[in-house]
């Protein structure tokens, strides 16, 4: 598990130059501070955690279990409860402010979010299968799955056998990308490459577990 | 305004001069070798320019020793050290992809009169 975590929102990619010149594609996380509302512990919960939550919610739109849970931890309310999993919470204390520095430029870290919806989607985008061929006679098939399986023995399709169907809005994980800035400042970080998920969709961001 | 302006505003460089397609420029290349950096020139027409923002491109074409050359650049790059507009160009689009079918006096572009 992770030493330490953050949340942030997805803003959008663009680039920068390097020392040597060269272009960085990075991606811009906007890490509004922490607070944190409810550390989970060993003792009580079974496993260790901090449950923090980010920018300002009207006390109207909160429901009276989630006020509550607010008012107990004497916590401003928050657009969401996120769970940060990390091993050592003994110096997390309820009320804290996590911010952007808790990482540093050039280190390692995995960053979790639900990936965009693609809808209903074929074998080819789903599963990258090749298709089938374009002329030769191939008459409306050209993105068809081809067989999915034998003849009177097993006279049935295999559990799991991959097929069109849903795709995306699910939790994916990018590992081992590289922090190419941590600005508590401007509430920023800079990550290089890409990050699952829309602009504006939630990100959790903790330092790599295979770095 | 770009959503990542945050970043984006402290690259871009507004020390260019204008220049469209058609125009003929000189670009100031910084060329680092080991440790030594001397600055390479290229001078030839601007057949397009892409992009917007921090990704803006634009290509230049010129004849060396009769072979076309064609060179990309970002616009925003710390590489470049200069760019000099020489000639401005008299054309009727954006993209002049056109010159490279073209040789000889059919590939050049009308300077513009005032």
């Amino acid at each position: 598990m992770a030493n330490k975590a953050i949340v942030a929102t997805k803003v959008g990619m663009t680039q920068l130059w390097d020392d040597e010149n060269r272009v960085v594609p990075v991606t811009m996380l906007q890490v509004e501070p922490c607070r944190v509302v409810q550390v989970k512990t060993d003792e009580r919960d079974g496993y260790t955690a901090v449950q923090v939550t980010f920018g300002q919610r009207e006390a109207s739109k909160l429901s009276k279990p989630e006020a509550g849970h607010f008012e107990a931890a004497g916590v401003e309310p928050g657009q969401r409860l996120v769970e940060l999993r990390i091993d050592d919470v003994s110096e997390i204390e309820i009320g804290q402010e996590l911010a952007a520095d808790v990482l540093e430029a050039g280190e390692k870290v995995d960053v979790t979010a639900v990936s965009k919806g693609k809808g209903f989607a074929g074998v080819m985008k789903r599963h990258n299968f090749s298709g089938q061929k374009a002329s030769h006679g191939a008459h409306r098939v050209h993105r068809a799955p081809g067989a999915i399986g034998a003849c009177a023995t097993p006279s049935r399709v295999f559990k799991g056998t991959r097929m069109a169907g849903r795709m995306g809005a699910e939790k994916v994980t990018t590992l081992n990308l590289t922090v190419v800035e941590a600005d508590p400042e401007r509430e920023l970080l800079l990550v290089r490459g890409s990050v699952p998920g829309p602009k504006g969709g939630v990100v959790v961001i903790r330092d790599a577990v295979r770095g | 305004m770009h959503s990542t302006d945050l970043v984006d505003q402290a690259q871009l460089r507004n020390d260019h001069p204008e220049f469209s397609p058609g125009d003929t420029v000189k670009v100031h290349v910084r060329v680092v070798e080991g440790n030594r950096e001397r600055t390479q020139l290229f001078e030839g027409y601007v057949i397009a320019r892409r992009g917007s923002g921090i990704r803006e491109s634009f290509t230049v074409r010129k004849l060396s020793f009769g072979v076309g050359v064609e060179r990309t650049f970002p616009l925003h790059a710390p590489t470049l050290a200069k760019i000099e507009r020489v000639a401005v160009g008299d054309v009727r689009r954006s993209k002049l992809y056109y010159l490279r079918d073209r040789v000889g006096k059919a590939a050049r572009v009308k300077e513009k009169r005032y």
